[in-house]
């Protein structure tokens, strides 16, 4: 439903567009300056910018225009100042190699900026170095697409996020790559969203970063290598699906923070050799179903006051922990999953265990209480005590327990993800 | 060649060697007798370098063997108990022992045929009886030409056929000029074999001299009977308190 | 010394003893196989039993091989070679064919199963080269212990106490240790308690490629510089080394100066 409104936008803007006049920026043509250019242009007009190098900062777009880099023309900033701010509706912005942006801790700069833009469609442009790379204040019914955004982030304080969303509606971000800022993703106060076919990877912070944000789907994402891959936080009706979050390694990293959701589906998941699989926390009534969770450090981890979590249908493969609760009362539900460290057997042969799989061992509380002991991971000794413990619960919930684990791992269909 | 000169060694608490001097200079075959623990082996393997001696000098060829092992070239040897690696096959240890000496066997294929091994060369060592195994220690002994030849009961497990051979051996190697050094409780081999005899008792040298001379000492014909009066004597000896000279004159009275 | 290797070689991989050590790791990794399929899983599953049956058969393979060949040894011992020779070349021999079972036993299932052009290939070269290493350590252990001991009955013993004490009893102290004095930054005292374990260094190593995510998760600052990088991988297989090396000195310093 968005995306086709969407979609209406786009043909619309095209239509439009198509009826200016061009005028052509080049740095021997009559028009040196796109400054200039935009300054003589009428509503509706096409710039061309050819190739070259074109020194300008504070380019501000005030009318409906359509900016077009031909070659990819080199647009710097010289590390002073923002590059280019869309103050109109229905503008178009492509092609254009926006550079050097240059950091600052008093302001907010962005390589593209709109404020208060409607219609608006920045697309297959190359950011470098930009601080924030694309950054949309109270924008609504536009694009993001195509672009690639790069920077050197170091530290979370004296960066900035490759696309930042705030206080917007109804925007497709779409196959971006995203990489060496804060978040890849940032959306704060953004409703009725869709993030899809993004790649974001190396940021410091979150791959992409939900906040106080509702109704909103991200889909067919990779996320890889960063801090976290992706955290949403109070948000409500979030949905996920088809997206692939791995290596997400450290002290903090998981691929995926759920921290005070409500009513949301995680399906169709995968998540591969990150620190942490999925942490939860404060968050009630969520859906996980046909994920695939291999090589994590912890698959699932599920801290208190998480309440109707229902997980069914998911892959277990060879992860360290496959969950970890740290409360003794227990009301989410595991069924009918795959976990590759079940040892039972399945005598009526109907493709079900016939004792249920208790996920939780008791070094995990071990762990838990001296984190030093993960160096003695899979030992023969530590075998023994979960070996006792599994014998009779006196640590871990007795109660966490899927009761009819699968003998042979779900076989999903998924489609091909995108890659950058 | 061999000089042995104040050889002291003791196992712990247990002194098995005290003070034993002696020296194999001409050729022949010299039989080392004592009852057990009288430090018959122990001597038989500080000359070998396997016990290394708490005091006292081995010299082979005038130089002290001590920290030496090249001088082993020139010593064969028949260890007792007649025990191989079970998976080798017999072709395969006897090459291996070529392998570490590094030179080719003078008697090899003259010694398999006498002891009757070819049908076993194949064998494993492990699947043969002890008596085969015997052969095989024994030919993997005379295998060499070395001056020096070293026997720890020689006779033990052996058939009446390989007894009579291992004893032409003997003769054989003897006539070639080499020193023999045998230890063994069979006195009947003692008597038809050794030029000398060497008896030990409680780590000392009791006795050296011909078979003859050690029958003339203690007015016997009969070896083994000689033999039981040293001991019976030493026995009354340690008891009594006397000397050996008063022991000695008490058993001629008896006489 | 290569000559003994060579012949002690030979002697073992034809017992009866190799062969079903052998067959053990054959059948145990191909039913592995059979019943969950996954390289991965099967690794894993490999893991617990080499780290616990590798050098527990390395110790008793080592005891007993001394005390079988005594006699032989005696043999040897009369032949012009250094006496250091011979023992280390014994103990080679028994390390080296314990290897080879082990990479025979495990390796022809994995092959079959393709795990060169698999991306498990590393995590299946480092359990083997851990293997090797478990192999070759607890051999020169037992065998340092049978010759200082001639009573076998006690040789026998104290080396599956130092077998015990390695797999189980260590561990046991050690995370008691952790859990008493838990109060304290305990990093160095956990990366310096593994380096004294042959079996939990090895553990590491494993754990390093296996389950790189978790250890990244939860262990503090110093574990993780330490354990993430290629130098703690180069310092681990350095201790290795030295635990090998350690015990062979033993032996060779023993063997000069033993009487037998």
């Amino acid at each position: 439903m968005r995306n086709t409104t969407i979609i209406a936008i786009l043909c619309l803007l095209s239509s439009f567009s198509a009826r200016g006049r061009t005028i052509t920026v080049c740095p021997s043509c009559t028009f040196s300056s796109i400054k200039q250019a935009i300054a003589a242009a009428a509503e509706g007009d096409v710039i061309l910018i050819k190739k070259g190098t074109y020194r300008e900062g504070n380019i501000t777009v005030d009318k409906p225009l359509t900016l077009r880099g031909e070659g990819y023309p080199i647009v710097d900033g010289q590390n002073q100042a923002e590059v280019l701010t869309i103050t109109a509706n229905n503008v178009v912005v492509e092609g254009l190699d926006v550079r050097n942006v240059g950091t600052s801790y008093l302001e907010d700069r962005a390589g593209i900026r709109a404020r208060r833009a409607r219609g608006f469609a920045i697309r297959n442009n190359r950011l470098d170095n930009t601080f924030f790379g694309i950054y949309l204040e109270k924008s609504s019914d536009g694009a993001i697409s195509g672009n690639h955004i790069t920077g050197k982030a170091v530290h979370e304080m004296s960066s900035g996020n490759a696309i930042h969303l705030w206080h917007c509606k109804n925007v497709l971000v779409e196959d971006n790559y995203l990489r060496g800022h804060r978040d890849g993703i940032y959306l704060e106060f953004v409703d009725s969203s869709s993030i899809r076919l993004n790649t974001a990877e190396d940021n410091i912070r979150y791959g992409l970063h939900f906040m106080f944000s509702n109704n909103d789907d991200y889909f067919h994402n990779t996320f890889r290598r960063n801090g976290a891959g992706v955290a949403v936080m109070f948000s409500r009706r979030i949905n996920m699906w088809e997206n692939t979050f791995e290596f997400n390694w450290g002290r903090a990293s998981y691929g995926l923070l759920l921290k005070e959701i409500y009513d949301a589906e995680i399906h169709d998941n995968t998540f591969r050799e990150n620190t942490i699989g999925i942490l939860v926390e404060g968050s009630t009534r969520l859906k996980y179903r046909n994920n695939e969770f291999s090589r994590n450090g912890w698959a699932v981890k599920i801290s208190g006051g998480c309440l109707d979590n229902e997980v069914e249908g998911n892959n277990f493969l060879n992860n360290t922990f496959d969950l970890s609760v740290n409360s003794t009362t227990n009301t989410n539900t595991f069924n009918g999953n795959y976990w590759s460290s079940y040892n039972g057997y399945d005598l009526n042969r109907d493709g079900r265990g016939d004792v249920p799989y208790r996920p939780v061992k008791l070094f995990n509380y071990v762990v838990n209480r001296t984190p030093e002991a993960m160096v003695l991971l899979r030992s023969l000794f530590i075998d023994l005590l979960n070996f006792s413990e599994k014998v009779s619960p006196v640590f871990t919930p007795a109660n966490v327990a899927d009761e009819q684990p699968l003998m042979r791992p779900l076989i999903f269909r998924r489609k091909a993800q995108h890659q950058k | 060649m061999i000089t042995i000169d104040n050889l002291h060694k003791s196992f712990g608490k247990l002194q098995v060697l005290s003070g034993v001097s002696l020296d194999f200079g001409r050729p022949g075959i010299y039989a080392i007798l004592g009852p057990n623990g009288s430090g018959k082996t122990t001597l038989i393997k500080s000359i070998l370098g396997m016990s290394i001696p708490d005091k006292g000098q081995i010299r082979f060829q005038g130089e002290d063997i001590r920290g030496r092992w090249d001088y082993r070239r020139q010593i064969d040897y028949l260890p007792q108990i007649a025990r191989f690696p079970d998976n080798l096959r017999v072709s395969e240890l006897l090459d291996m022992i070529q392998d570490i000496r590094g030179e080719k066997p003078q008697a090899l294929g003259r010694l398999i045929e006498m002891f009757g091994l070819q049908p076993f060369l194949d064998k494993r060592l492990g699947n043969l009886s002890g008596g085969t195994r015997q052969k095989v220690n024994l030919v993997q002994a005379f295998m060499y030409d070395s001056p020096v030849l070293i026997l720890d009961e020689p006779t033990s497990g052996l058939d009446p056929v390989a007894l009579i051979r291992l004893k032409a051996l003997l003769l054989e190697e003897k006539a070639k000029g080499k020193l023999l050094l045998a230890t063994t409780h069979i006195m009947n081999f003692v008597e038809e074999m050794a030029d000398e005899v060497v008896f030990l008792l409680e780590g000392r040298i009791h006795f050296r001299g011909s078979v003859d001379s050690l029958k003339r000492e203690y007015r016997e014909n009969n070896l083994e009977r000689a033999i039981a009066r040293i001991l019976q004597g030493e026995q009354g000896f340690s008891a009594n308190g006397h000397s050996q000279e008063a022991a000695r004159m008490a058993r001629s009275y008896e006489l | 010394m290569l000559k003994i290797l060579k012949y002690s070689f030979f002697d073992l991989m034809r017992s009866r003893w190799a062969y079903i050590y052998t067959a053990f790791f054959l059948l145990f990794t191909l039913s592995l196989f059979w019943l969950s399929g996954g390289l991965s899983k099967v690794i894993i599953s490999l893991m617990n039993v080499i780290l616990v049956l590798a050098p527990l058969i390395a110790t008793m393979f080592g005891v007993m091989y001394y005390y079988n060949s005594r006699e032989f040894s005696e043999l040897l011992l009369s032949q012009p070679i250094r006496r250091t020779h011979i023992f280390l070349g014994q103990y080679l021999g028994l390390a080296l064919s314990l290897s080879a079972s082990l990479l025979l036993g495990v390796g022809l299932p994995f092959a079959l199963y393709g795990i060169f052009g698999s991306p498990e290939i590393w995590n299946f070269m480092m359990l083997l080269v851990v293997g090797i290493f478990l192999s070759f350590i607890f051999s020169a252990i037992a065998f340092f212990i049978a010759l200082r001991n001639e009573n076998r009955i006690k040789g026998f013993g104290l080396a599956i106490l130092v077998w015990l004490f390695f797999a189980v009893i260590y561990d046991g102290i050690f995370l008691l240790a952790l859990s008493l004095f838990s109060d304290y930054p305990l990093e160095n005292l956990a990366i310096g308690a593994s380096m004294f374990n042959p079996i939990d260094l090895s553990r590491v190593l494993i754990l390093l490629k296996l389950d790189i995510s978790a250890l990244m998760g939860y262990t503090g600052a110093v574990i993780q510089k330490f354990l993430g990088a290629a130098p703690g991988m180069v310092v681990s297989l350095a201790v290795l080394s030295a635990w090998v090396l350690l015990p062979a000195l033993g032996i060779r310093r023993l063997a000069a100066r033993k009487d037998f």
